[in-house]
């Protein structure tokens, strides 16, 4: 993979990020507990996971928008080799929009209800690109136009509640792009979205992504999504990496139980109508702390007694698991007994 | 499941993962009501409001065992010169107003009077504004239209002015009083609960319950109704407040009850504003009571709304 | 927007109907009916009789209600029964100064009160935060007139720092064009006339402002509380936007919308409050003489001069829908 953007090796390095939320009065919760990836330039990698299990936390520490208070973040963040955590807010001000840039999960909700579209638009062309008026304007024009927004000078005059949830989206995808930034992260962003709006979103994503060199952090509970558009999966549970993989290889041998539970819940085309869909059993909240042990075992069908810190005496850790793969599994699926459909 | 796993095991995990403290409580399993409480238990600002609130009730009710004198006895009439009122002295901890009558006993015997007119118009007022917010809000379309017509027009004269009208209209006693300060709350009780119904009409369970084919005055008063309450409850708190003091504007106005027999601070205090310059403490004193006891029933009401909505930030 | 403001000046019409209604009958329910109102307590049942023949209190009540509704819509609300003069006009002299009363108070309560509500939200759990909640929690709990009575004894009788009562010293000899004050005293350049009318307002503006002030501190508090976690902001702040772009454009400019909907509801405490404020201040405005007309049993005062400003208080009100519209695309633009 050639570096695009002058400086080689990764966009953007995270190692043994951690963030911990502690209210007032309350015990603390580790949301990030010693998170590590790296994604190279024109790389796209999935972090994926149920809703709670740290994935979201981790793209808002990265882009530095946690709320300062209660929240401790430690570890490393580097884009194009500078750290992030510890800059002040000025620096990181001037990162975000310009070299790094997010796009939202609701985008109802992330577009401010009163301003207009082409201002959303202008004000990060004025911000990064220091573009004014009738140049900023036509830019704005131009981006709108780029992202596939019909009629993109009219659309600037108007308002977010008077565009479609797609054209909402798109346009949220425009301001992202203004400065053509080294990172894109976007935070589920077609889950707001219908299902044939989804495709359309996701095939933009990947052919403005393609080609210009940017690093694409998708993230996801959707394993559709990963599968249409990622290189690499990282695949997090309770805050921690549990299984890590180039997408081929994840989809063909899944080795947690936990990506095999996810890929056994999914329904397939070629299922045939019969074939049952296997759902993981209980939820998120059904978990232990992984200093005690694995942190599925209570959901897990093939936990045995050393998942249990109490019974081996040490944690389980995240290990090279072959070419290119990481586990932190005890008893992983052998390809020999693959979960009910679980291969490609 | 799979036999990898001993039953012993199985539920060693379990209550690993259950002492994680990761799954709350049961909060689908408490009720509202009672997880509310639960709440306001534990909100230091509901307990003040509490503490202020039960503390003037146990005095009104306690108020012929409390009050070391007779309230409307003018025992130091004699001392009582133009220009001069005796101050506090022996017996007379907070002194005596221009009629001779001890401060104090007159403070506490007018907490019941002025709790008394907070109480009954503010229930007034909420039965009626309940009742045409209900029937706005149960059969809406033309009953709804009128009705909330009817409310617009009471809520286009300001508050006092409405009170004043009525008041004018009803002759000095404490029954008008306490009609005119009800009849301005019962659009805002109107307006609320027929918004909250509303809202609570287009919510999924009302309109499952719809389709399921229970009749609309089940599902209105078993369903609807209930849940739409909590805003009421609120406001009523709160209009407690708000009650007391315009009781204290109107009998500032001279339109007050005129019946001497019941002291009130209201009444106290408009009294007061004759010999301001000579004692200003006789309208301190009276005004205090007002002000603690409607931050009281304030502070009651807005933890209400913090506990019953858990989205409203104080 | 036109349309919008069409619909909701048809939307006045039922209830200015509505309202006249209530006020010719609350006339008609009092004891003595109109003839006493307008021939005042002392009238003879003679008297009484004559007038009800000349003004056609005879007549079926529709009659009646047509023609009061006829003549309330040229603004001929009777006559003072006390002075003899047109409601109208003893309306029109009072009203300059009590608008002026209002709105200094209303500059008062928004001038603070926003600035104060975004500081606390802003210092979220600081002491700036802890005090401007109790501060706004004791704003509404005191008694408007008592609190005039105490700013009015501090400040004006003990310490002297400021008028304590009407509306212009009596040593300033000023010429009146308006009847607002301080504005007449611009108008003819009697910049002293000005200032003396202007200090005049302060303390009562002060007395009747601090509802209002209490509670644009807390919805401004409130609105900036939960605008700051809008996923917009985050937006906002994920495109590196300076620190004073995000405050103004994103938070501030949403944050205000739940605000104005409130100063609306605002002017009818202000008008309530004005009652009790004038009063205290002897200021001679709309407010005292509602004052006087109910101690005299003025009732063709009181009928007219609530009427008036019910109409002025919906008009305040629609004044603000259509400026809400102005803020909030989502009601402007469908």
């Amino acid at each position: 993979m050639s570096a695009v953007g002058g400086a080689a090796g990764p966009v953007l390095q995270v190692e043994d990020l951690r963030v911990r939320f502690q209210r007032r009065g309350e015990v603390a919760t580790h949301a990030v507990d010693g998170v590590s990836f790296a994604v190279a330039p024109g790389e796209t990698v999935g972090l994926v996971g149920e809703s709670g299990c740290g994935k979201s936390v981790t793209s808002l520490a990265t882009m530095g928008l946690l709320p300062k208070r209660g929240v401790h973040v430690s570890g490393s963040v580097k884009l194009d080799g500078e750290e992030l955590l510890g800059a002040g807010d000025r620096t990181l001000r001037k990162l975000r929009g310009k070299d790094m840039a997010m796009v939202f999960q609701d985008p109802l909700s992330s577009l401010n209800p009163t301003v207009t579209i082409g201002t959303q638009v202008v004000e990060v062309l004025a911000e990064h690109r220091g573009m004014k008026g009738d140049a900023a304007r036509r830019e704005a024009e131009d981006l709108l136009d780029r992202v596939g927004i019909p009629d993109p000078r009219r659309r600037l005059g108007e308002y977010p509640h008077q565009l479609s949830g797609g054209m909402r989206q798109r346009a949220l995808i425009a301001m992202s792009l203004a400065c053509s930034p080294r990172l894109l992260i976007a935070d589920e962003p077609t889950t707001a979205l219908d299902v044939t709006i989804q495709a359309q979103i996701l095939e933009l994503l990947r052919d403005l992504v393609q080609g210009s060199g940017t690093a694409l952090v998708m993230i996801t509970h959707d394993l559709g999504v990963v599968a249409g558009l990622c290189d690499r999966v990282h695949v997090m549970y309770a805050g921690r990496i549990i299984e890590t993989a180039e997408r081929r290889d994840l989809f063909a041998r899944p080795r947690h139980p936990y990506t095999g539970g996810l890929l056994a819940s999914v329904p397939r085309l070629d299922g045939g109508r019969g074939a049952p869909l296997t759902p993981i059993r209980g939820s998120a909240r059904d978990t232990i702390p992984w200093t005690q042990g694995c942190a599925f075992a209570p959901r897990c069908d093939v936990a045995l007694d050393d998942c249990l810190v109490e019974v081996s005496g040490s944690e389980v850790e995240l290990a090279d698991d072959g070419a290119g793969r990481q586990l932190r599994c005890r008893h992983p699926l052998t390809p020999a007994v693959p979960t009910a459909g679980a291969h490609p | 499941m799979s036999a990898a796993l001993g039953d012993r095991r199985r539920e060693k995990i379990d209550a690993l993962a259950a002492r994680a403290g990761q799954v709350p409580e049961g909060e689908g399993g408490v009720s509202l009501t009672r997880s509310a409480i639960r709440r306001l238990r534990r909100d230091p600002v509901a307990i003040i409001g509490a503490v202020i609130v039960v503390v003037f009730v146990v005095v009104a009710v306690l108020a012929p065992l409390l009050a070391p004198r007779d309230p409307l006895a003018q025992t130091l009439l004699g001392q009582v010169r133009q220009g001069f009122i005796p101050g506090a002295q022996d017996g007379f901890p907070l002194g005596v107003d221009q009629l001779g009558r001890d401060t104090l006993s007159r403070l506490i015997y007018g907490s019941r009077q002025s709790l008394l007119i907070g109480v009954v118009s503010t229930v007034l007022g909420l039965v009626v504004g309940m009742g045409l917010g209900v029937l706005a809000g149960a059969f809406g379309g033309w009953v709804d239209t009128l009705v909330m017509r009817f409310v617009d027009i009471l809520l286009s004269i300001p508050g006092l002015l409405m009170a004043i009208s009525v008041s004018v209209l009803l002759g000095r006693n404490q029954y008008a009083l306490m009609i005119a300060i009800a009849v301005t709350q019962v659009p805002v009780f109107a307006r609320l609960l027929r918004g909250s119904m509303l809202s609570q009409r287009d919510k999924d369970y009302a309109v499952a319950a719809r389709a399921l084919g229970v009749k609309r005055s089940r599902i209105v008063f078993g369903h609807v109704l209930p849940n739409s309450l909590s805003p009421v409850i609120v406001q009523g708190t709160l209009s407690l407040a708000t009650a007391i003091i315009e009781a204290a504007a109107l009998s500032f106005l001279g339109l007050g009850d005129p019946d001497i027999s019941r002291p009130e601070w209201g009444a106290m205090l408009a009294n007061a504003q004759e010999v301001l310059s000579i004692r200003p403490e006789l309208a301190v004193y009276p005004a205090l009571c007002i002000i603690v006891v409607a931050l009281g029933f304030t502070l009651l009401g807005e933890s209400l709304r913090e506990a019953l909505d858990p989205k409203f930030r104080r | 927007m036109l349309r919008f403001i069409v619909r909701r000046l048809l939307q006045l019409v039922p209830i200015l109907l509505g309202l006249s209604l209530l006020l010719f009958t609350w006339l008609r329910l009092l004891p003595g009916g109109p003839a006493q109102a307008a021939l005042g307590e002392r009238a003879t049942p003679e008297d009484i009789e004559r007038y009800n023949q000349v003004f056609g209190l005879d007549q079926p009540i529709w009659v009646q209600y047509l023609k009061f509704l006829g003549r309330a819509v040229q603004l001929d609300f009777g006559n003072s029964s006390r002075t003899g003069r047109p409601v109208t006009t003893e309306f029109l002299e009072r009203f300059p100064g009590t608008i002026e009363l209002t709105v200094f108070a209303m500059v008062f309560a928004i001038g603070l009160g926003i600035p104060l509500g975004y500081l606390a939200a802003r210092k979220h759990g600081s002491w700036i935060d802890s005090t401007s909640v109790i501060g706004s929690l004791l704003g509404v709990a005191i008694p408007v007139f008592f609190l005039a009575y105490l700013l009015r004894v501090v400040f004006a009788v003990d310490l002297g720092w400021l008028p304590g009562s009407g509306r212009q010293s009596v040593r300033i000899d000023a010429t009146h064009v308006t009847n607002f004050y301080v504005l007449d005293g611009l108008l003819t350049r009697e910049w002293d006339a000005a200032l003396d009318a202007l200090l005049h307002l302060v303390l009562p503006g002060i007395a009747l402002g601090t509802i209002p002030l209490a509670i644009i501190v807390r919805i401004t508090r409130a609105a900036v509380l939960d605008v700051v976690n809008e996923d917009y902001v985050r937006t906002a702040n994920a495109k590196g936007l300076a620190t004073a772009t995000v405050r103004r454009r994103h938070i501030i400019r949403n944050a205000l919308l739940p605000v104005s909907t409130t100063i609306g509801l605002q002017t009818g405490l202000l008008l309530s409050g004005a009652v009790l404020t004038e009063t205290v201040f002897a200021f001679g405005g709309v407010g005292s003489a509602l004052k006087d007309a109910i101690d005299l049993r003025d009732y063709s005062i009181l009928q007219g001069f609530i009427l008036i400003l019910a109409v002025v208080y919906v008009l305040v009100n629609l004044l603000v829908d259509v400026s809400y519209g102005l803020l909030d695309p989502r009601v402007r633009v469908k």
